[in-house]
């Protein structure tokens, strides 16, 4: 409501002058909040302009290949003209998959150790460091994978890796350093300050009389953990997803080390394939035609529906585990 | 007693496990610091600072057009996104609950959960392919990553202001809005600063929308409608090139962003240390 009429009544026993002086002197505060409000509804248009300019600039392949570019496997700019991405849907997931299987365990680990397990002091401070590293640039993890980590693993790591599990299918073939097992590691790397940080802020959120009642019942640590990371189980499965949509709108990092092979499904770990990201960042600037282009812009809207789903999929899970939680409380 | 033995092992088990994922996450992290470090540091000398990219063969050269152009860049990209980011923050801190600013808030955290990548590819679609590959195109693609994270902490930095201040501002006779202005926004006035000096930190080693959006350019700036060099692009191409010198510098380059972007964190962290 306007502030001049609520005060109005007030105003109405005091002389004309003060009045028109009253209502001008409040006169802004109804612009102000139109100008934040205007500000504040232009990611409206921003949100609805990238929906639009995204399907507008894919609208020549949706056209000429509908719903085969979704399931099509092939990638061919150079002479039959075709585009499909199935291949890089399934690239996308897999490589993030691994990276959730390597890296929620191990943030888990560090959400437990910094909150619950290490002297106070010494959590803080680690706690400091890993948060910081969570602000290195993505461009850098790559650069780092390409010369540090790459040759560290083709040398050292997948050799033995292949001779103990070779009998099984997805640790045989070639070693080439870069591959689906390296960018999922990498990006476990990426992820692990983020999701480690989220869960430590959880773990500590969690009330110590949780604690101490599994203490006076004469439960080890352990079992006194146990407790609290269920009792913060919604938490983490957010920060689960949210480490999951990080994974799968990466870019730089996985276009650096995944070794960019456009197949359907890679011959084992080991092997290089491709994302839906990658193939934006590497072929864009070159498409030289207005199919490839499209074919491109659609590979980013194909992306972006992938992200909000997940997205989607979070709130639903995390609102379900919510609603559960507090059906246990109640009974 | 056997029960007892194995709740006991387990323990110890769990324990040793924790620590491991703990040792397991640090590793990796420390090597990138200290390789980025190690190699970026013999890299950095007076030419680093001062002579543009080298072409292909030549030796020495720096990345002082990549300085120039990201600064250029991240300055253009806060001119939009800063106020939008800014306003936006006022609206839904100040105006209390309505239907416009729950849908406001969702839509930010969608946008925060867009990835980079598909943000460039709009730009793209919206701005280079009308008027070419160029700083506005990546202005524009970083601005939208800057607005949900101005957005969020303006919004959160104003809501720690006391009620109190408001209340005591507004009883004095100043109007609403000048309420805002002079003394909510004044009182929050570090912890917004730190919000921008985050986003600004996250922006400077976006890659991938400056990738799509304005590509690689190894010259000087040369005007808003045509592309400039930019650091964390640079690390990038350098780093996928075949020439020691140039691979040489993106190590450099890193360093730089590493500097940068930990300093600002820093510089952040102590800002919001002292909180109301």
């Amino acid at each position: 409501m306007k502030i001049s009429q609520k005060i109005s009544p007030f105003i109405r026993n005091l002389n004309i002058k003060s009045v028109s002086y009253l209502k001008n002197h409040f006169k802004g505060d109804d612009i102000f909040k139109l100008v934040s409000a205007l500000f504040a509804s232009s990611i409206f248009l921003l949100l609805g302009l990238m929906v639009y300019e995204l399907v507008k600039g894919s609208w020549l392949s949706i056209q000429t290949f509908g719903l085969n570019f979704i399931v099509g496997t092939t990638w061919d700019p150079a002479i039959s003209r075709i585009f499909g991405v199935l291949p890089l849907i399934l690239g996308t997931l897999v490589t993030s998959a691994i990276t959730l299987l390597i890296g929620v365990p191990i943030s888990l680990g560090v959400g437990l150790a910094l909150s619950e397990y290490a002297p106070k002091k010494f959590g803080v401070t680690v706690s400091f460091l890993v948060e910081l590293l969570a602000a290195v640039p993505s461009v850098i993890y790559g650069l780092w994978g390409i010369f540090v980590l790459i040759p560290f693993l083709r040398d050292h790591v997948y050799p033995y890796l292949k001779a103990v599990f070779g009998f099984i299918p997805i640790f045989s073939g070639p070693i080439y350093g870069g591959g689906v097992l390296t960018g999922g590691i990498v990006l476990a790397i990426m992820i692990i300050p983020t999701v480690s940080a989220v869960m430590r802020d959880l773990f500590s959120a969690v009330p110590n009389s949780q604690r101490e009642a599994m203490i006076a019942l004469g439960a080890t640590k352990w079992e006194t953990v146990k407790t609290v990371i269920s009792y913060a189980r919604s938490g983490v499965i957010g920060a689960v997803i949210l480490g999951l949509g990080r994974a799968v709108g990466e870019t730089m990092a996985i276009t650096m080390v995944i070794g960019n092979r456009f197949q359907v499904w890679p011959s084992s770990l080991f092997d290089a394939w491709y994302t839906m990201a990658a193939i934006i960042a590497n072929e864009l600037l070159e498409a030289t035609y207005d199919l490839y282009i499209s074919a491109l812009i659609n590979v980013g809207l194909v992306l972006l529906f992938v992200t909000l789903i997940i997205n989607i999929l979070a709130r639903l899970i995390v609102w379900r585990a919510l609603r559960l939680t507090m059906g246990i409380a109640r009974e | 007693m056997d029960y007892y033995k194995l709740r006991v092992t387990k323990n110890r088990l769990m324990q040793f496990l924790v620590y491991l994922a703990l040792f397991s996450a640090l590793v990796p992290l420390f090597s990138i610091l200290s390789e980025v470090i190690r190699r970026g540091f013999f890299t950095i000398n007076f030419d680093f600072f001062t002579k543009p990219t080298p072409t292909v063969g030549e030796a020495g050269g720096g990345v002082a057009n990549a300085i120039q152009g990201t600064l250029i860049t991240i300055g253009f990209s806060s001119l939009i996104g800063v106020p939008i980011g800014l306003m936006s923050g006022i609206f839904l801190s100040e105006y209390g609950e309505s239907k416009l600013s729950v849908a406001v808030r969702f839509l930010h955290d969608v946008l925060s959960g867009v990835p980079s990548i598909v943000i460039g590819v709009f730009a793209y679609a919206l701005i280079t392919r009308s008027i070419g590959f160029s700083v506005t195109a990546a202005a524009f693609a970083l601005a939208i990553i800057m607005i949900p994270i101005v957005t969020r902490t303006t919004e959160e930095a104003l809501k720690l202001v006391p009620m109190s201040i408001r209340e005591a501002a507004i009883a004095l006779g100043i109007p609403r809005w000048k309420t805002t202005i002079t003394v909510v926004l004044s009182g929050a006035k570090k912890a917004i600063v730190t919000g921008i000096l985050l986003s600004i930190a996250r922006i400077a080693g976006e890659s991938a929308p400056v990738l799509v959006s304005m590509g690689f350019w190894r010259w000087w700036f040369a005007g808003l409608d045509r592309p400039a060099a930019n650091l964390a692009l640079n690390v990038f191409i350098f780093a996928m090139s075949p020439f020691e010198n140039w691979i040489a510098l993106a190590w450099g380059s890193a360093l730089v962003l590493i500097l940068l972007v930990l300093g600002i964190s820093v510089t952040a962290r102590v800002f919001t240390r002292e909180r109301y």
